[in-house]
């Protein structure tokens, strides 16, 4: 099987920040990803959900550059973020440190500390790791993808260890830092209602190819309670094959 | 202690209702334990423990002392065998006024530094290239693995054979006892970096050398410290054998000469002295410790 390198090149089409082709990636007999095809304007926000196992991971970790695909083509941005779903923040450096890791001195630290102030943590700055709450730690890495402007912000379920108040903050927080950098995103969720609140396109992994791939065409803020809301929730859930046994409350 | 709880009167009132008659059938269960910062007799208690640990801490050493000392006057124990604490006092002023104590210790510090700083760069280098690069870990791994088990003493022999019986043989010795520790715990503390971090630092385009540096070598930090703070400590035992062999100077001579002329009272005296050593090198290296790792938690598990 050849094996294909992330190229690295802006991507082909002018205002496409992602292009994969037919990208597969194996493990023993099993194609995890197969065939995959997927284009990314530069600044789209795209959520992709799909049940546990199928690969959501996966792919981002191809798109981020830590895993090699066994076929197919990839063009991505140069500079890449991630946000995994835990912050991974090293606890021997500080917090401004941790943000603008590999860089020292005054510059680096003005840098961070704009970083921070931009996701509320500007009391922080100079705080150790260790006595962060898991979300002001998730914050972190968060200004720490941000601080090197991405082409592409990659977020692999980063709220899911969070709880449900801060998880809104953070969706706010997400939104408001894409408006102003516009990276293009790529939220991998299990959460529908976050997928619908923040992506302008949704899509499903399901046996290594795309199940589902819908525009969200709700004007923003959006909002649960609208009726279009419901009514796309209630389409995806059922792509994805979850029928509610639960009648909505109304 | 049955009535627990009438030291949070809230909790009681509450949880008392919650049963008929006097006794609660799950007590056991639902038994307040006082955890508030300055409940009365709680805290009283806890206040009389720690002045009884404190009684206790000083207290015993002192009665063993007292037994130690009244046992020579009794004439129980002969004063050639055990001097009373009386004798080594003043064995330890006949040292300090004839400048004795004062000559040897410099040069026993200077040959467990010497050997310390040789063998701790060994360990450490070799833990580095071992924990950061494959082909190091090929290399001296297995072989370093080998050696380690090989008690440092038993080689004192063939150094003596190799190295003759002078000051290059006594530093040789502390340096082969020390490799081992900071070897042994600078590779682990390497090899124990959460690889997600390695990862993560990968992604923001972090070079090699940059990777090491900002993420693996601060975060293995506090094993290599373990490391040092072992072989520290592995360096005053190697010291004391080392200062066997033909010592014409240091605390070693001292031990000797008094040896010949069957003064316990000196032997003892050395004994201690070394001890006193070995104690301050431990507070030195945990002080160390506490200076060099600002960002971990004051909780001491080990
Ligand atoms: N390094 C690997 N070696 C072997 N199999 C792997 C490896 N990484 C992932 N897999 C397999 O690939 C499949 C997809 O894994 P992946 O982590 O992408 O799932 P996911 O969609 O992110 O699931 P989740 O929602 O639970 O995070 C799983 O069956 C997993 O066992
Ligand atoms: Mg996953």
């Amino acid at each position: 099987m050849p094996s294909t390198d992330l190229h690295i090149l802006a991507a082909s089409g002018p205002r496409d920040a992602v292009e994969l082709s037919g990208v597969r990636r194996v493990f023993g007999e099993r194609a995890v990803l197969d065939g995959i095809d997927l284009t990314i304007r530069r600044g789209e926000f795209i959520a992709v959900l799909g049940p546990s196992g199928t690969g959501k991971t996966t792919l981002l970790r191809l798109l981020a550059g830590l895993d090699k695909a066994d076929g197919g083509r990839l063009l991505v941005p140069k500079t890449r973020s991630v946000v995994f779903q835990e912050p991974r923040l090293i606890p021997a450096r500080r917090v401004w440190e941790n943000v603008v890791l590999g860089r020292r001195g005054a510059q680096a630290r003005r840098e961070a500390a704009a970083a921070l102030e931009e996701v509320g943590l500007g009391a922080h700055v100079d705080a150790w790791p260790r006595t962060l709450s898991g979300g002001e730690a998730q914050r972190v890495a968060l200004a720490r993808a941000l601080v090197r402007e991405p082409g592409l912000l990659l977020l692999d379920e980063p709220f899911a260890a969070l709880d449900a108040l801060t998880r809104i903050r953070m969706h706010d927080l997400v939104l408001q830092l894409w408006r102003r950098h516009h990276p293009a995103v790529v939220l991998v969720t299990h959460d529908v209602d976050e997928a619908i609140l923040l992506a302008d396109r949704v899509l499903a992994l399901s046996n290594g190819s795309w199940g589902l791939d819908e525009r969200v065409e709700i004007k923003s803020p959006r909002d649960r309670s609208d009726p279009a809301f419901a009514a796309l929730r209630g389409r995806l859930l059922a792509e994805l094959g979850v029928r509610p046994t639960i009648a909505p409350l109304q | 202690m049955t009535d627990i709880a009438a030291n949070a009167p809230g909790l009681q009132a509450r949880s008392a209702p919650a049963v008929s008659g006097d006794r609660p059938r799950d007590g056991g269960r639902f038994a307040l334990v006082d955890l508030s910062p300055i409940a009365g007799s709680a805290s009283r208690f806890g206040h009389l423990a720690q002045w009884r640990g404190r009684a206790l801490r000083v207290g015993v050493p002192l009665l063993i002392l007292l037994a130690w000392q009244l046992s020579s006057w009794l004439g129980l124990v002969a004063p050639e065998v055990l001097p009373p604490p009386t004798a080594i006092y003043a064995a330890f002023v006949e040292l300090i006024v004839h400048g004795d104590l004062q000559e040897a210790l410099p040069v026993s510090l200077t040959r467990s530094l010497v050997g310390l700083a040789i063998g701790g760069t060994a360990g450490l280098l070799l833990g580095l290239f071992a924990g950061l690069w494959r082909t190091g870990e090929e290399i001296f791994d297995a072989p370093l693995q080998m050696l380690r088990t090989i008690p440092f003493i038993a080689l004192v022999p063939l150094f003596i054979v190799w190295f003759g019986i002078d000051e290059f043989a006594k530093i040789v010795v502390i340096t082969a006892a020390t490799i081992f520790p900071m070897y042994l715990n600078t590779y682990a503390g390497v090899r124990g970096v959460d690889p997600k971090l390695i990862e993560a630092a990968r992604t923001f385009d972090l070079s090699r050398s940059q990777t090491i540096l900002h993420v693996i070598l601060p975060v293995a930090l506090p094993s290599v410290l373990v490391g040092l703070r072992y072989a520290a400590g592995v360096s005053l035992l190697a010291l004391v054998v080392a200062e066997q062999i033909n010592a014409h100077s240091g605390l070693g001579y001292i031990l000797n000469v008094a040896n010949m002329n069957q003064r316990s009272d000196i032997i003892i005296v050395g004994i201690l002295v070394y001890a006193a050593l070995g104690i301050t090198t431990d507070l030195v290296m945990r002080a160390l410790e506490r200076l060099a790792l600002p960002w971990r938690p004051n909780i001491a598990l080990d």
